[in-house]
């Protein structure tokens, strides 16, 4: 196993309601993963957790094979979902400064941060205040202040929201390099879009247990339905021995849209097969969940 | 075992670099955001300024009142000829025209005073009448009403066969001095001296700690309300941040005040040295115009009668002032300055941490500054009576005594009681600053609503 992160069995109780109640999940190295889960599931305290900013009460926390220590947090770069900069501060001192609390030198933090200026085009903003910045320039400086530190481990908390779409696909192509270099990314999001897109591996948090974890094929191939959807001309309202017709719609130009549920052991060819004899075909495809429909139904079925 | 114990001490060492390496950190940045604030500028220049101006308007006034003003004396009685004294500010100057025609004439003439004093002046003391343009200032009236009944009195003194050596072999002066007997022997003391300056050492304090408290604070708010909080304590500590932001504007403050005292020495300085010489004269012309004021004129006997007799009141001042524990009261001042200061600004800190907004601030300063005042206030029966019961227990408990303390001390208080009182100041403001980075860490971190007592006492015994 070559996980960066391995959580064993964590409880974080607080004085009404137990935040997380034995969770364990491994976060393999290099990849993105996606943390899943409803407002108030507990995700927020997990990350906190892996941070330092509170301890667990149970359970414990590898970090590259090692008990997680106080010496981890360089390797950690974290970018909260509640976010916030000084706002009487210059844009080049406060990112020196967030640098220098996370270990670098100044030397260093200054070389980084150059480099930084010149991808983002930002050179302008160095003696700016931030309150003189838009709230999206403002998202990238937190950006660049949570990876500037080149740590082994990246955690962003929605990091995509309260960016338009063009700065939002910059922050992705980022997201993709550090990928590329082999910075593990933690992603916790509500918005499924981008976990369809980013993520490798997924957990989902709900109610403060883990309902699910997994890399996201198999989690797919999990919840797959065993339905197809075909769109025709002609009529499929016969009882048929290998399927069940789920429903019907009538589409533009008298075609009509079927989604239909193989029995089980049934092979596709044969359905394909049935079809051409009865219908003329326009379109066929397997339904394949998406992470929105795995969300609401894991969140909704799984009985705690 | 050995190569345990050598590994242990180095981690130890490690880890307390770490720490101080952030604090200071953060205190760097407190510090330099602030002092290069407009705000603090503006002050530390503008202090001084005021001042500087309020020096310099006294000086313009004093100034302005020393122009020439000429009296008339119109003396019916005829005992007062030659008893008026010219100085560089009164010009007297006899007349023996009737009252009514004086005050005709007056308008027209170039004198600013009128006296009149009646022919029954010895038996009718409220007949003198001084009559102006513009209402005269107070010296002035006294000035004429002294001499007059100097004067009267002498006249009544003679008539009765005293003469004025007997008078003043008669006058005896009481100043009291108080001696505190102690193992050093007997020592000069004056209680007023010490008062002063117990009561300016614990104002001072009483000020800064709310001063900067609250400045600690708003920092904590601050961070919190602007959500930097969380990015900051995934880096550091929070006791770090907590123990930085106090440090940081502790220095800020040490800063303003040791460049208002440089800027102030500047601006009087050169304050003086502008309206000095106008103002002032040469040394001997002042003191001419010292001698030439009737009442300074009996004191200035008094202090030559007292000066015989070895040690006048200035020198008694002096010698009053000279044997105070000086080096004890510089050594606790900054003692108890900085442990209130820590004690209190930990728990602003605190208080800032719990708080969502402004509004909320109010319910929780209370209990805070509640014992600060408290102590500011009985400060005054403390010192009524330094050594009793109240003064002792208050100068003990930490919460008063950086206050209680400051104001027992120039009155000399047993080593033991200081030592104990610092002890006890110390675990104090380790304990404060203990509790109130266990709120801190919890506070920071709680967004929308506003916490009970009950609920910051639960906080205190979260884990880690």
């Amino acid at each position: 196993m070559n996980n960066i992160l391995e959580v064993h069995n964590v409880v974080k109780r607080y004085a009404q309601h137990t935040a997380l109640n034995n969770v364990s999940i491994n976060v393999p190295k290099g990849l993105i993963f996606g943390l899943l889960g409803p407002n108030g599931a507990g995700k927020t305290s997990l990350i906190r957790i892996i941070n330092q900013i509170t301890g667990p009460d149970e359970g414990h926390i590898l970090f590259d094979g090692q008990k997680l220590h106080p010496e981890h947090i360089k390797e950690i770069g974290y970018l909260p979902e509640e976010r916030g900069l000084y706002k009487k501060m210059k844009v080049g001192e406060q990112l020196l400064y967030l640098a220098q609390l996370k270990g670098l030198s100044e030397k260093q933090a200054m070389e980084k941060l150059k480099a930084w200026f010149i991808k983002f085009d930002i050179k302008t903003w160095w003696t700016k205040n931030v309150e003189d910045l838009s709230k999206g320039m403002q998202q990238k400086i937190q950006f660049v202040a949570t990876v500037l530190h080149e740590p082994q481990l990246i955690i962003l908390d929605e990091p995509f929201s309260g960016f338009d779409p063009i700065n939002a696909n910059l922050i992705k192509d980022e997201i993709l390099e550090l990928k590329k270099k082999g910075t593990t990314i933690i992603f916790s999001t509500h918005r499924m879009e981008s976990v369809e897109e980013l993520c490798d591996h997924v957990a989902l948090i709900n109610k403060s247990h883990k309902i699910l974890d997994g890399p996201k094929k198999q989690i797919k191939e999990q919840f797959k339905t065993h339905t197809y959807s075909v769109e025709y001309l002609g009529d499929l309202s016969n009882e048929f021995e290998d399927f069940d017709i789920i429903s019907t719609n009538a589409i533009e130009d008298n075609y009509k849209k079927s989604t239909i549920k193989l029995k089980p052991e049934v092979p596709v060819n044969r359905l394909v097969r049935q079809l051409i004899d009865k219908v003329e075909i326009r379109t066929f495809g397997e339904n394949i969940p998406s992470m929105n429909d795995i969300f609401i139904a894991a969140v909704n079925e799984i009985p705690q | 075992m050995k190569y345990l114990n050598k590994t242990a001490i180095d981690s130890f060492f490690k880890k307390a670099y770490i720490i101080m390496k952030n604090i200071f950190l953060v205190l760097k940045r407190e510090y330099l955001t602030r002092v290069r604030k407009k705000s603090f500028i503006v002050m530390t220049i503008l202090g001084p300024l005021l001042i500087g101006a309020f020096y310099g308007f006294i000086g313009w006034t004093a100034m302005s009142s020393i122009s020439l003003k000429k009296v008339e004396v119109i003396d019916e009685s005829n005992l007062f000829k030659g008893k008026f004294k010219n100085t560089e500010e009164l010009d007297y100057s006899y007349s023996s025209q009737s009252l009514d025609n004086a005050k005709k004439d007056f308008a027209k003439s170039n004198y600013d005073a009128l006296v009149f004093i009646p022919k029954d002046i010895m038996d009718n003391p409220k007949g003198v009448k001084i009559f102006s343009e513009k209402s005269l200032s107070i010296e002035l009236q006294n000035g004429i009403e002294k001499t007059i009944e100097n004067e009267i009195e002498t006249i009544k003194l003679t008539e009765a066969g005293i003469t004025q050596k007997v008078l003043e072999d008669a006058k005896m002066n009481i100043n009291s001095e108080t001696i505190s007997l102690s193992e050093e022997g007997e020592k000069s003391n004056s209680s007023v001296a010490a008062t002063i300056i117990g009561y300016v050492c614990a104002f001072l304090i009483y000020i800064t700690v709310f001063i900067f408290g609250v400045q600690v604070m708003r920092s904590v708010m601050e961070e919190k309300t602007s959500r930097i909080v969380e990015v900051i304590i995934s880096s550091i500590k929070p006791f770090e941040l907590m123990m930085g932001k106090i440090i940081g504007v502790a220095l800020v403050g040490l800063t303003q005040f040791t460049l208002w005292i440089l800027l102030s020495l500047a601006v009087t300085t050169a304050a003086t040295s502008m309206f000095g010489e106008k103002f002032a004269g040469s040394p001997e012309q002042r003191m001419e115009q010292v001698k030439n004021m009737p009442q300074a004129q009996e004191i200035e006997k008094q202090v030559k009668k007292e000066a015989k007799g070895g040690g006048g009141i200035y020198g008694k001042a002096m010698k009053a002032v000279q044997t105070l524990p000086w080096v004890t009261i510089l050594v606790c001042f900054i003692f108890y300055f900085l442990g209130g200061y820590l004690l209190y600004s930990a728990l602003f800190g605190a208080v800032g941490s719990a708080v969502d907004s402004e509004t909320d601030v109010q319910q929780f300063m209370l209990p805070i500054t509640m014992p600060i005042i408290f102590a500011i206030a009985i400060a005054q029966f403390v010192i009524r009576e330094p050594d009793g019961n109240l003064a002792f227990w208050t100068s003990m408990i930490p919460f008063t005594s950086p206050i209680i303390m400051m104001v027992r001390i120039p009155f000399g208080v047993p080593a033991w009681q200081i030592i104990l009182s610092m002890v006890l100041l110390t675990g104090g403001f380790i304990g404060t600053t203990w509790l109130a980075a266990r709120i801190y860490r919890v506070g920071i971190l709680m967004f929308g609503k506003k916490p009970t007592f009950k609920e910051i006492g639960k906080w205190i015994f979260y884990k880690g």
